[in-house]
C-alpha cells in the first residue's frame, strides 16, 4: 500500500517538473532577466591582468553582515582591480567584531601581501591592524575609520566622511526648501549611521527627527514610516540611509497618503531609475565600487612602486549629490552593480 | 549469543568484559563529535595548506574559545533540560555594565567588573526564577529576555554615553590588571594563544567534575531527565534549574568581561544571534535538545569543530558565502551520527 502510493507521489512530483520545465523553455520572456544581463557583461570589458608583477595576494575584510548590496558593489570594484592587477583577492566579513579581528588574524597567519580592512569597529580592530603592521604587511582602510587609519599604522583611507556627507544632505534640504525632515536609521548601534544624521541636523535649517526602524525586516521599516508619517503630516521629507530602504519608505509614503519628498544615501538600480522616474528627490552617492577599485589599486601601487596616495589625509569617494539630471546617465551602471 | 559450552567460559568472559569496554567507549556522548572533529581537521589541513601553521591553530583555538566558554554552561543547562535563548546578547550586557559603570563613576574598573558580575548573575536568577515560578517552556521565557536585552544594551547605552558604543575606558585605574586576566595573550613556543583558551579549558573541567563527581551533576541529569520523577525522590527542581542559569550568567560575564578588555570600547547592537551558535555546539557536542543527555567535553568538541569551519574556510580561501550551509550540514551529520551511535549502543545491550 505504501508503496504505491509513494510511487504515486513521485509520479505527481515528475508531473510537476515537467510541467514547470516545460512553461519556462516556452514562456520566455523578450525583455530583463539573465539574458539581458548576459549581453549587457558581454558589452563590459573583458577581464585580464594589464600587467605583469606577480601574483600577490591581498585580501579584504569587512564588517558587513551577510548578503549586503552595499559591499557586493564593493568586492564588485575590488575584483576588478585584482583582475587588472594581477592580483589574488580574498574577502571575508562578519558584523560581529570579535570575528572580524579574528578574520584578520587568520589572513596574517596566512601571510597574505596586503590587507583591506573597514574600521567600522575601530577599538575592536586595533590590535589585529597593528599586529599586520608589525608583520610588514601593508594596510589600506576603506569604507570607515578615517580618524584611527593613520594612527594604527594604515598607509590610507578610502572613503567617505560620514558627517561631510550628512552635512551636505541637510545643505541639499535647505536648498530644497524643507521644513521638517526624518532621518531613517536602519541599524541601531552603526556609528557611522548617526554621524549621517547628526551632520545632516547639523546644516538642516528646519527640524530633523531620528528614527529607528529594524532593517532586517523590510515591511516593519515600511510600517514604521508610514506610522511616523501619519503621526506627523508636517514632514516634508524622509532620508533613509540606505538605497534599499527607499523604496520602502516611498510605499510608506503612498500608503500614508503623504506629499513628503523621499531622499536617500546610497544608490542602486531601483534608486537610479526611482530618481529619473521623480519619485525620489536625491541620492547621495559614497561610490563603493571606487572604495573596493582603489584600495585594491592602491596597494599594488605601493608593491610595485612604493607609492602612497592622499599625502597623509583619507581619500574621500564622496558625497556625490545625484539628482534626476545624473540619474539616467548612472542607471546602466546601478544595474551592472557597479554604481 | 547462543548457548556457550562451559569449558570456555572464561574465554567468553574476556570477551566479554571487552565488548563492555568498547561499549562505554560508544556510550559516551562526545563520541560522534569527536568523530566529527577529527573529520574536519583532516579535511581543512588537506585542503588549506595554512591551516596546520601554528599561528593558524592558535587563531582557530581563539576562535573555538569564545564560542567554548559559552557553549559549556549551556550544554549543563541543556543537560538539565532547558534553553537560554538570551546567552547571547547577555555577553553583551555583562561588557556595556562594567565598562559604562565605571566610566560614570569613574570607578576603579575592578568595581564594575565586580557589579557587572552581580547584574549579570541576578539576570541569570531571574531566568530561573520566572521558569520555576511560571511553569512557562524556557524557550518563551528566555525569548522574552533575550529581546529585553537587546533593548536594554541599546537604549542604557544611547542614553548614559550619548552614542551608540561604549567610551575607552583604557586610561582607567585597573585596567591592565583586569586585561590581563580576561584577555591577556600568552606567547608559547612564538604562538600567540589567548587567555580565553585557559578559560576554556578550565570551565570544561569543573563543569565536567559537577557533572560526573558531585551531587548537583546528579541532580542535572535528573531533571532533565525526569523532572517529576526527580521531584518524587527529593531532588530540589527549582533550585537546581536556577543554579544552572547562573552558571550561564557567570560565563556570559567572562566572555563579556573579554569582549570589553580585548576592544575596550563595546558596541550595543552585538551578540545577536550568538546564543544559538552556543546551542548548536552542545548539540554537535551530542547533547540532547529533550534534555537528561549530554557532556562538557562534547560542548568543547563542537566548539572547537565551529571554530576549525569559521576559520577553515577563509584558511582555504573559499567564498564565506558558504560558511553558514557548511555549519547546517555539520549540525545534522553530527546529530544523525550521534543518534545512530546511541542507537547502535542500546541496541546491543
Amino acid at each position: 500500500m505504501t508503496r504505491l502510493r509513494t510511487g504515486g507521489v513521485r509520479a505527481a512530483v515528475g508531473a510537476v517538473l515537467a510541467v514547470a520545465l516545460t512553461a519556462a523553455l516556452a514562456g520566455c520572456s523578450s525583455t530583463g532577466g539573465k539574458r539581458a544581463e548576459d549581453a549587457r557583461k558581454a558589452a563590459a570589458a573583458q577581464g585580464k591582468a594589464a600587467v605583469n608583477t606577480p601574483r600577490w595576494t591581498f585580501a579584504m575584510v569587512t564588517h558587513s553582515g551577510d548578503g549586503d548590496t552595499f559591499w557586493d558593489i564593493v568586492q564588485n570594484g575590488a575584483e576588478q582591480a585584482a583582475v587588472k592587477d594581477n592580483i589574488n583577492f580574498l574577502y571575508a566579513h562578519s558584523d560581529e567584531a570579535q570575528q572580524q579581528a579574528q578574520l584578520i588574524d587568520s589572513y596574517i597567519a596566512k601571510g597574505v601581501d596586503g590587507l583591506i580592512v573597514t574600521l567600522a569597529k575601530p577599538d575592536a580592530m586595533k590590535a589585529a591592524v597593528e599586529k599586520a603592521v608589525k608583520a610588514g604587511i601593508p594596510v589600506i582602510t576603506v569604507n570607515s575609520g578615517s580618524e584611527q587609519s593613520k594612527a594604527f599604522g594604515a598607509l590610507t583611507h578610502i572613503g567617505q566622511d560620514e558627517t561631510v556627507a550628512g552635512e551636505a544632505v541637510g545643505e541639499e534640504l535647505d536648498r530644497r526648501g524643507k521644513k521638517k525632515a526624518l532621518c531613517v536609521l536602519h541599524e541601531q548601534g552603526n556609528v557611522g549611521h548617526e554621524q549621517r544624521c547628526a551632520g545632516a541636523k547639523k546644516t538642516f535649517g528646519g527640524d530633523l527627527q531620528n528614527l529607528y526602524v529594524d532593517g532586517t525586516n523590510m515591511p516593519d521599516v515600511q510600517a514604521s514610516i508610514e506610522a511616523k508619517l501619519q503621526s506627523d503630516p508636517a514632514i516634508d521629507s524622509v532620508v533613509t540611509l540606505g538605497a534599499p530602504f527607499a523604496d520602502a519608505a516611498v510605499q510608506a509614503k503612498k500608503a500614508a497618503g503623504s506629499q513628503a519628498e523621499v531622499d536617500t544615501f546610497d544608490l542602486n538600480a531601483k534608486v537610479a531609475s526611482a530618481l529619473s522616474a521623480g519619485t525620489l528627490g536625491f541620492a547621495v552617492d559614497q561610490q563603493p565600487y571606487l572604495q573596493g577599485y582603489e584600495a585594491v589599486d592602491l596597494l599594488w601601487l605601493y608593491k610595485y612602486n612604493a607609492d602612497v596616495l592622499g599625502g597623509g589625509k583619507p581619500v574621500l569617494t564622496g558625497p556625490q549629490i545625484i539628482t534626476k539630471d545624473d540619474a539616467e546617465a548612472l542607471k546602466g551602471y546601478a544595474e551592472r552593480g557597479t554604481r | 549469543m547462543s548457548a556457550t559450552a562451559p569449558s570456555d567460559l572464561d574465554h567468553v568472559d574476556e570477551r566479554l568484559l571487552r565488548t563492555t569496554r568498547l561499549r562505554k567507549l560508544l556510550a559516551r556522548p562526545e563520541l560522534g563529535s569527536v568523530v566529527g572533529a577529527a573529520a574536519v581537521f583532516v579535511f581543512f589541513s588537506i585542503v588549506a595548506d595554512s591551516f596546520l601553521r601554528a599561528s593558524s591553530l592558535g587563531t582557530v583555538f581563539y576562535a573555538a574559545s569564545t564560542i567554548g566558554i559559552m557553549a559549556v554552561p549551556v550544554a549543563l543547562l541543556m543537560i538539565g533540560g532547558e534553553f537560554d535563548l538570551s546567552a547571547g546578547v547577555m555577553v553583551t550586557t555583562s561588557a556595556l555594565i562594567s565598562s559604562m559603570f565605571s566610566y560614570q563613576m569613574t570607578a576603579n574598573v575592578w568595581v564594575g567588573v565586580g557589579v557587572s558580575l552581580l547584574v549579570t548573575l541576578a539576570i541569570g536568577v531571574f531566568n530561573g526564577f520566572m521558569l520555576t515560578r511560571t511553569k512557562l517552556p524556557s524557550f518563551i521565557i528566555t525569548l522574552g529576555t533575550f529581546l529585553m536585552l537587546t533593548g536594554l544594551n541599546l537604549g542604557f547605552t544611547k542614553l548614559i554615553s550619548g552614542t551608540v558604543s561604549t567610551k575607552s575606558i583604557a586610561d582607567m585605574e585597573g585596567f591592565p590588571s583586569a586585561k590581563k586576566l580576561f584577555a591577556s595573550q600568552l606567547t608559547i613556543g612564538g604562538v600567540d594563544l589567548k587567555v580565553t583558551i585557559l578559560w576554556w579549558i578550565g570551565l570544561v573541567a569543573v563543569a565536567t567534575w559537577i557533572l560526573l563527581r558531585t551531587r548537583f551533576g546528579n541532580w542535572i541529569f535528573a531533571v532533565g531527565g525526569n523532572a517529576d520523577a526527580a521531584r518524587a525522590v527529593g531532588v530540589p527542581v527549582a533550585r537546581t534549574k536556577i543554579g544552572l542559569y547562573m552558571g550561564v550568567a557567570f560565563c556570559a560575564w567572562i566572555s563579556g568581561q573579554h569582549l570589553l578588555f580585548s576592544f575596550d570600547v563595546v558596541q550595543s547592537g552585538e551578540g545577536v544571534g550568538n546564543e544559538l551558535i552556543y546551542i548548536i555546539a552542545a548539540v554537535i557536542g551530542g547533547c540532547l535538545i529533550t534534555g537528561g543527555y549530554g557532556s562538557a567535553i562534547g560542548s568543547a568538541v563542537g566548539a572547537f569543530i565551529f571554530g576549525m569551519t569559521s576559520k577553515g574556510i577563509v584558511y582555504a580561501e573559499w567564498n564565506p558565502d558558504w560558511f553558514k550551509f557548511f555549519l547546517g550540514a555539520m549540525l545534522l551529520l553530527a546529530t544523525l551520527l550521534n543518534a545512530w551511535i546511541r542507537r547502535r549502543v542500546e541496541a546491543t545491550k
